[in-house]
């Protein structure tokens, strides 16, 4: 009767082949996990698993490449689009993802972002904006929210003093060389679902090599941020959508008519 | 394939691509332009990678993430420039992958100037970049002789899947000499099994420096020191000239020790009893060789164009057994081989004393020499 029972019982979730089964280290409530699965529901449904070069960055996520089933390297803090670059360039039928937090990306990686970009290299950036430096224990970001209070701005983020928060994906969707430029969050299932189809978007770009491709995700870091996860989403949807606005910000013809 | 009249760095260009570099990732700087602009010319004809980075810390980083790939990949640079890249250099050495660096040197410290230097010794030989690691260290004298290392480099740089640094001073990039490329080399069909390349029919790998647990680390460690044993045992290479004879040994690396061997020719015709010994890899450093020579000659003058840098090396092999005297030019001056030759000529009538004071006698007569106009 137990046989019977299994061969009619649909299978209708599981862990994505593109995802390890490694335990991650994440915090609970952290937003990571959730942009990890995205990604690898997708080069799954894309069955690009095993073509797929992943280029993890420094920050919290810096053992992605034990948490996805796929090659990775991991490379050094900022450096990331630099190495997803010389990888790309040598083997041009792969397809090479970066996964950088906002720290990596848009302080000490500043140049390599905008220039993978304007080179329009042909290669996919997922961006963790947390709004904080989550690996090192709740430093500032260029990222973080005016008045924001961290660690290293333990009086709330002072415009005067430390200036104002980086939108990438605004700035990025100026290069001529990006072909997918979007904003997405990570705080509920609605937008969780859109940041997936984004991500797919984005690769698809690649895939059909429309240059440089870039996802924006706000996330969550409740422990630096030092709220519950439950608030830390309330604060994603009460706060950082405002400065960061969800949004589509370049998208290439072939893409916004691509059905998927 | 015959001689030709070839321009240094573009030769050594040629040579890394007819030695299968399949990724060449660079940013300008004098004097190791042209290595850059004939890559730029070359390689796209190819149907190989080229990419003119927006600094020398992607350059280093793009060859990092090229050579994960198992595939050859270089870069080439200037002293600055090498400075730069001395992060992606680190975690090249740490991840184990094998890359080959170019450095044309010139005069320092900071911006310096554009003129040839060997003022890198330092960084260079002992490492340059953050933790434990042991570059190899090609310092060739001639363009013929660069040629020909570069296709070593790559050989070496796989062998142990090292860093393997090609240095030479802005002279040696810049000149024009008779030289003869080697053919090219059909590039490789096997991947080497580590490398990161799309998990095709396999399992997934990676690749990284990351070593979270000391304990791992230290193992690494321990694998990478033995492995410059290994390379230490294997790979010394260093040439000699009138040495079987000689009371006094020059001791020069790449152009010093090329603008010594003119010296010594002309101190021979005046009967001294000079030779030479040039070093080609400075890592590993032929200490055994050097320590032999010190058993068998009266004296022994280092020559360099810096302050002395594998003077400190020297010594500590020679451990005082015989004199070491040192001559160097800096900041971008090139010795001429009369100064040289004086002070051939100084080192065999005075008896050369050890007093400690080896730099600072250095100093004075280069002063002195400065003042004369030299
Ligand atoms: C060259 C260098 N500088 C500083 C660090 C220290 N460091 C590690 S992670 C990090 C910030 C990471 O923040 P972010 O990119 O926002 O990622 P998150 O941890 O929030 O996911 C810093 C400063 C480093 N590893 N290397
Ligand atoms: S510190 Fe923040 S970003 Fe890092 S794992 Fe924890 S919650 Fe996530």
């Amino acid at each position: 009767m137990m046989l019977a029972e299994k061969q009619t019982m649909d299978l209708i979730y599981q862990r994505p082949e593109s995802l390890s089964d490694a335990i991650t280290h994440y915090c609970p409530g952290c937003t990571h996990g959730i942009a990890h699965r995205l990604v690898a529901e997708v080069i799954d449904e894309m069955g690009l698993r095993e073509k797929t070069i992943g280029v993890a960055p420094v920050g919290c996520s810096v053992f992605a490449y034990n948490y996805f089933n796929t090659d990775y390297v991991e490379a050094a803090h900022g450096r990331a689009p630099a190495m997803a670059t010389g990888i790309k360039r040598v083997l041009p039928d792969r397809t090479v993802y970066t996964y950088q937090g906002d720290g990596d990306l848009a302080s000490i990686g500043m140049a390599e972002i905008m220039h993978v970009a304007a080179r329009g290299e042909n290669i996919t950036v997922i961006f963790i904006n947390n709004a904080i430096y989550g690996m090192t224990g709740g430093q500032m970001a260029p990222t973080t929210l005016p008045g924001m209070r961290t660690t290293s701005s333990p009086n709330g983020r002072d415009v005067e003093l430390s200036g104002y928060p980086i939108r990438m994906s605004e700035m990025l969707a100026t290069m001529d060389g990006a072909g997918y430029i979007v904003r997405r969050s990570l705080h509920n299932p609605a937008n969780i679902r859109k940041a997936k189809k984004a991500i797919r978007l984005a690769f698809e770009t690649q895939e059909h090599g429309l240059g440089f491709s870039m996802v924006e995700l706000l996330s969550s870091c409740p422990t630096n941020w030092k709220v519950t996860p439950n608030e830390a989403l309330t604060f994603i949807a009460d706060h950082m959508v405002p400065v960061f606005p969800l949004d589509d910000f370049k998208v290439h013809p072939a893409i916004a008519n691509l059905k998927v | 394939m015959a001689k030709q009249l070839l321009k240094g760095n573009e030769a050594f260009a040629e040579a890394a691509i007819r030695a299968g570099c399949e990724g060449f990732f660079g940013y300008p700087i004098t004097p190791s332009t042209e290595f850059l602009e004939h890559m730029a010319k070359r390689m796209p004809e190819l149907g190989r990678a080229f990419v003119q980075a927006e600094s020398e810390v992607a350059a280093i980083n793009m060859v990092y993430g090229a050579v994960c790939t198992g595939k050859r990949a270089m870069t080439a640079s200037s002293s600055p420039g090498i400075s730069l890249m001395m992060e992606g250099i680190s975690y090249i050495a740490g991840t184990e992958v094998p890359a080959v660096i170019v450095n044309v040197m010139r005069g320092g410290p900071g911006l310096g100037n554009i003129a040839p230097s060997q003022g890198d010794y330092y960084q260079m030989v002992k490492g340059g970049g953050h933790g434990d690691y042991f570059p190899i260290v090609l310092a060739p004298a001639s363009v013929q002789e660069a040629i020909d290392q570069i296709g070593l480099a790559f050989d070496l740089a796989d062998k142990y899947r090292s860093v393997v640094h090609v240095i030479v001073d802005g002279n040696i990039g810049q000149m024009m000499e008779p030289a003869e490329l080697p053919p090219m080399r059909p590039l490789p069909k096997d991947v080497p099994e580590w490398a990161v390349n799309g998990a095709k029919g396999r399992a997934a790998r990676s690749l990284s420096s990351i070593y979270i647990d000391p304990k791992d680390e230290e193992v690494t460690n321990i694998r990478l020191v033995r492995r410059w044993m290994e390379i230490e045992k294997n790979e010394v290479r260093y040439t000699e000239y009138f040495l079987d004879d000689a009371e006094i040994a020059v001791i020069g690396f790449g152009t010093a020790g090329r603008v010594a061997s003119s010296a010594i020719n002309q101190a021979r015709e005046e009967g001294i009893k000079v030779g030479l010994f040039r070093p080609i890899t400075l890592a590993p450093f032929p200490k055994k060789q050097i320590e032999d020579l010190s058993k068998h000659v009266k004296s022994i003058l280092v020559v360099e164009m810096n302050s002395g840098m594998m003077l400190d090396d020297i010594q500590s092999i020679v451990q005082g057994r015989v004199p070491v005297e040192f001559f160097g030019r800096m900041g971008g001056v090139t010795p001429f081989p009369d100064e040289i030759l004086d002070e051939i000529r100084r080192v065999n009538t005075n008896e050369a004393v050890i007093n400690g004071q080896v730099r600072a006698e250095w100093l004075d007569r280069l002063e002195k020499l400065i003042e004369e106009g030299k």
